[in-house]
């Protein structure tokens, strides 16, 4: 590549030195592969189907598989077109305003695998959204922009673990960018906007702190993970588990059908989906459903519809149905509820009486 | 015998705990897995305070300015790639570097061995002991390990081809649910467990000898409550702290020959003060998570950006490039040029940025459980602490709770930004008894002191009918319960921690007021108090705060 390009992909360059040891990829332990988790997956594989859902929080115990599912997830997502070399996954056609890959005269795309970046807790806001490229300024006197994570995450998936331990002034800064799809930097003499959308989803432990109410309504779906506590479901889990690391390509190969099977519905849905309908009736429903839960604003109502609409997708339907809506509710509508902390009911609980008393029993 | 298991699969097996002061057992018990691992393994001991330059690698920017072209770094974790990772003071590691760390072993596998030497309120960050299958007992010196360096060696070969049978999963699973056990990690270490126990035995499949090691090795540390007892067996006491799931106590199915002998060596090697122990560990534990890391004001390392200092690029402070270059360019032509950059920069040039982070505090409420006080009145400090709660998040703030009646006082909710915790430990919270308000204040002095050294602001709410009548060592009466009560309020001014004294009496008492002035406290009566005001007041006092 020429040297010229101001803004290529340091990061990447040093991830890719790191793989550089062993040379092929890491295998991942299969999507379809885990064992239950089944509002997890499915929300995950929703999201796959339509980013604008807004994501998935998977608030629940240590060692159930968030992250598991949310890493096998990115392997198993068809991948996308991108211009080579940018570093911002541009999509070929709609080019990154000052983005020199983009800017040659014929921008080569190719197929890259989804990223799915991770939010490290205690990341630094320079890592975070990009900040004057050291290497560049201090060896070559150049003022170039180190594009950070959120451009990496561009197209993609942000993930982050134990996002409600996720510092103040980084939330403020995911929930502007979540908020607009772009990152305004300005700082060190840079000023730089690039888009930034991505799936964001988060992983935690309510028991240790609380999310912040803005943050908890950015995200589409919200899931409650449990570990299994049946004995089978818990020694299918490890046997798994056990079978995979002792033979990654083996295990991975006895699943490569179920992949492909989920991946081809995945494609599948996201074609059906600009042709799923949504009845008036249907969305009306939904809006009653948000009233009687009260949920606040009306990101309630847009979550379950889209939600509704890229189920409907997956499972190969072309109309949202009534019984669409009231799987979802639980998921779309959790996290929304006005809290109030001297009612002790779960959250969930009152979204099942809602369900209950708009759709009856 | 953990180190020689360890020595057989330590990628594998994550790692250790090794829970005591630094001394003889610790050093023997290091040194003994130092000497069973291949002598090629890379072994690094990773700086409590280290930078995520060092931990991740990055640009050397002092190799870079020197040469010209960029140097890069290599990160201590990616050196340790399939090595040992020794980690003194584990119990102080902040959760960013824990989350590094673990994502590191994921990315690159390699064992840790946690150092923790915490007195009786600290561990080890529970996101990192539920990775690594040891906590081994280093209270009384390590049997020295049985096998040689050659045989160690020699099961690491046979290891990869050591199977184990369904029915070696499905005992262990079961143990592990009987033990109240409910993260899948812990019985999935516990099956490596046993395979290295085999492939050190010179078994191709591990037999039930094999399990009740790992058994014994992975999950008794771990257990919460002891397995369904055969008839003999004393019974078991309730766990101290019942895993959130309380479905998740099934009971074990018991027809299984191998699972009984694995429940049954379980039995054995469970000390009888187990129970005590688990209480002990609990405790911690949730004091552990409320975190241990204090904010200052002015950080060098997170925050929001206020500006820059001259300084190095050291220990996780970062340089402010710009102002960097600014300072070095009045210089250039006093410098001889470089030949391989624009601009000549020196170390003195070197600005480095600061940071405001936010600084949390902890609001204590001391509630008076005693008879005298009205049990509406804890109902409203309960419904005060929870709404607090509810809206601290952005703050980032914590509540406690310490509730005095009878004899003593009580940490009801030790520090906590979680609603839900905070409701499980306050469901039950009993009224009745004497009123021992000194005791209840000095709670709160070691709490808040505690609190302030972490980095945090204490606000002490205490709320009484001013009625005190048992002092500190347990003699009843009014004066000399006050008299201690204001001693203590005397060390809370000396220390100068904010105060507020809620008279929850029906009329204003003085004892309050007096009270109040001696902490250099407010006092504010609030005979028609309710949770939503109460909320509202410390609220305010938390901002001003």
């Amino acid at each position: 590549m020429d040297g010229s390009i101001v803004g290529t992909r340091p990061r990447a360059r040093k991830a890719g030195k790191k793989a550089g040891a062993p040379a092929q990829p890491r295998l991942v332990f299969p999507f379809t592969a885990i064992v239950g988790q089944e509002e997890l997956r499915l929300s995950l594989s929703l999201c796959a189907v339509d980013p604008s859902i807004g994501g998935v929080l998977a608030l629940g115990d240590r060692g159930t598989g968030k992250s598991t599912a949310i890493r096998a997830l990115a392997a198993l997502l068809p991948p996308m077109r991108a211009i080579q070399g940018c570093a911002y996954n541009c999509e070929p056609g709609k080019p990154t305003p000052g983005c020199e890959a983009c800017a040659r005269r014929a921008p080569k795309a190719v197929s890259v695998p989804v990223p799915v970046v991770d939010l490290p807790l205690g990341a630094s806001e320079d890592r975070v959204v990009g900040a004057l490229d050291l290497e560049k300024a201090l060896a070559q006197g150049q003022k170039a922009f180190e594009p950070g994570l959120l451009a990496r995450a561009h197209r993609g998936f942000l993930y982050i673990d134990e996002v409600n331990l996720l510092e103040d002034h980084l939330v403020d800064l995911l929930l502007d960018v979540a908020a607009s799809g772009e990152n305004v930097v300005e700082r060190d003499g840079l000023s730089i906007r690039h888009p930034a959308r991505f799936v964001l989803v988060g992983s935690g432990n309510p028991e240790e702190g609380e999310l912040r109410p803005q943050l908890l309504d950015r995200f589409g779906l919200s899931i409650e993970v449990t570990t299994p506590s049946d004995l089978p479901t818990r020694i299918e889990v490890i046997k798994r588990r056990d079978a995979f690391e002792r033979d990654p390509p083996g295990f991975c190969a006895q699943w490569q059908p179920e992949e492909e099977a989920l991946r081809a519905r995945i494609l599948a849905a996201r074609d059906l989906l600009p042709r799923v309908e949504l009845a008036d009736d249907v969305l009306e429903m939904a809006a009653k459903l948000c009233m009687t839960a009260g949920t606040d604003g009306l990101r309630g109502e847009l979550t379950l519809m889209r939600t509704a609409r890229a189920l409907a997708a997956f499972e190969g339907a072309t109309q949202v149905s009534l019984d669409h809506l009231r799987r979802l509710a639980p998921m779309a509508l959790r996290h929304r509820l006005r809290r109030n902390p001297l009612d002790d009911a779960v959250a969930s609980t009152r979204v099942a009486r809602a369900v209950q008393e708009v759709f009856g029993p | 015998m953990a180190a020689c298991l360890l020595a057989v699969d330590p990628v594998g097996l994550g790692g250790a705990v090794l829970r005591c002061r630094p001394g003889l057992e610790r050093d023997r018990w290091l040194s003994q897995l130092r000497a069973l691992l291949p002598g090629d393994m890379p072994q690094r001991r990773l700086p409590p305070n280290i930078g995520d330059d060092a931990l991740l690698g990055g640009l050397d920017l002092t190799a870079t300015l020197a040469r010209g072209r960029p140097v890069q770094a290599m990160g201590l974790l990616e050196a340790t790639r399939a090595g040992l990772l020794v980690m003194p003071m584990a119990e102080r590691l902040s959760r960013a570097i824990v989350a590094r760390l673990t994502a590191g072993q994921e990315a690159h596998g390699y064992a840790m061995v946690a150092l923790d030497e915490g007195q009786e309120d600290e561990a080890p960050p529970p996101a990192l002991a539920d990775r690594l299958a040891f906590q081994p007992d280093l209270s009384e010196a390590p049997a020295a390990c049985p096998f040689t360096g050659g045989q160690v060696a020699a099961a690491r070969d046979r290891l990869p081809r050591v199977v184990s049978d369904d029915a070696l999963i499905e005992a262990i699973l079961a143990t592990a649910m009987a033990c109240g056990i409910t993260s899948l990690r812990a019985p999935a270490l516990a099956l490596r467990a046993a395979r290295a126990s085999a492939a050190l035995h010179g078994r191709t499949a591990p037999d039930a000898e094999d399990a009740a090691r790992a058994v014994r090795l992975v999950l008794g540390p771990r257990a919460l409550m002891l397995p369904a007892p055969p008839e003999e067996a004393p019974p078991p006491e309730q766990p101290p702290e019942p895993p959130p799931e309380s479905e998740s106590k099934a009971e074990p199915r018991n027809s299984d020959a191998m699972e009984d002998v694995v429940l049954d060596a379980k039995h054995a090697v469970l000390p009888a003060q187990l129970l005590a122990t688990l209480a002990a560990a609990g405790l911690r534990a949730r004091v552990a998570t409320a975190g241990k890391q204090g904010s200052e004001r002015i950080s060098l390392k997170r925050g929001r950006p206020i500006g820059t200092r001259p300084g190095e690029p050291r220990n996780g402070a970062r340089i402010a490039l710009l102002e960097t270059l600014r300072a070095a360019v009045p210089w250039q032509k006093l410098r001889p040029r470089p030949a391989h950059a624009a601009i000549a920069v020196r170390r003195e040039d070197f600005r480095i940025r600061r940071f405001r982070e936010h600084s949390e505090s902890t609001a204590i409420f001391v509630v008076d459980a005693s008879g005298s006080a009205a049990l509406h009145r804890l109902a409203e400090a309960k419904g005060a602490v929870e709404l607090l709660l509810a809206e601290c998040y952005s703050r980032r703030d914590r509540v406690a709770v310490i509730a005095f009646r009878g004899k003593a006082a009580e940490l009801l909710l030790p520090p906590t930004q979680s609603l839900v915790r905070a409701k499980r430990a306050l469901a039950g919270l009993p009224g009745g008894g004497a009123s021992p308000l000194a005791s209840g204040m000095d709670a709160a002095l070691a709490l808040a002191r505690l609190e302030r050294r972490a980095g945090r602001t204490p606000l002490i709410v205490v709320l009484t009918d001013g009625r005190a009548n048992m002092a500190r060592d347990g003699r009843t009466g009014r004066p000399i319960a006050e008299e201690d009560a204001l001693a203590v309020a005397k060390l809370l001014q000396a220390e100068a921690h904010s105060i507020l004294v809620v008279d929850t009496a029906p009329r204003p008492q003085p004892f309050s007021v007096t009270l109040a002035a001696a902490c250099g406290g407010r006092c504010l009566p609030l005979p028609q108090a309710g949770a939503q005001a109460l909320a509202g007041t410390v609220r305010l006092g938390m901002q001003a705060a």
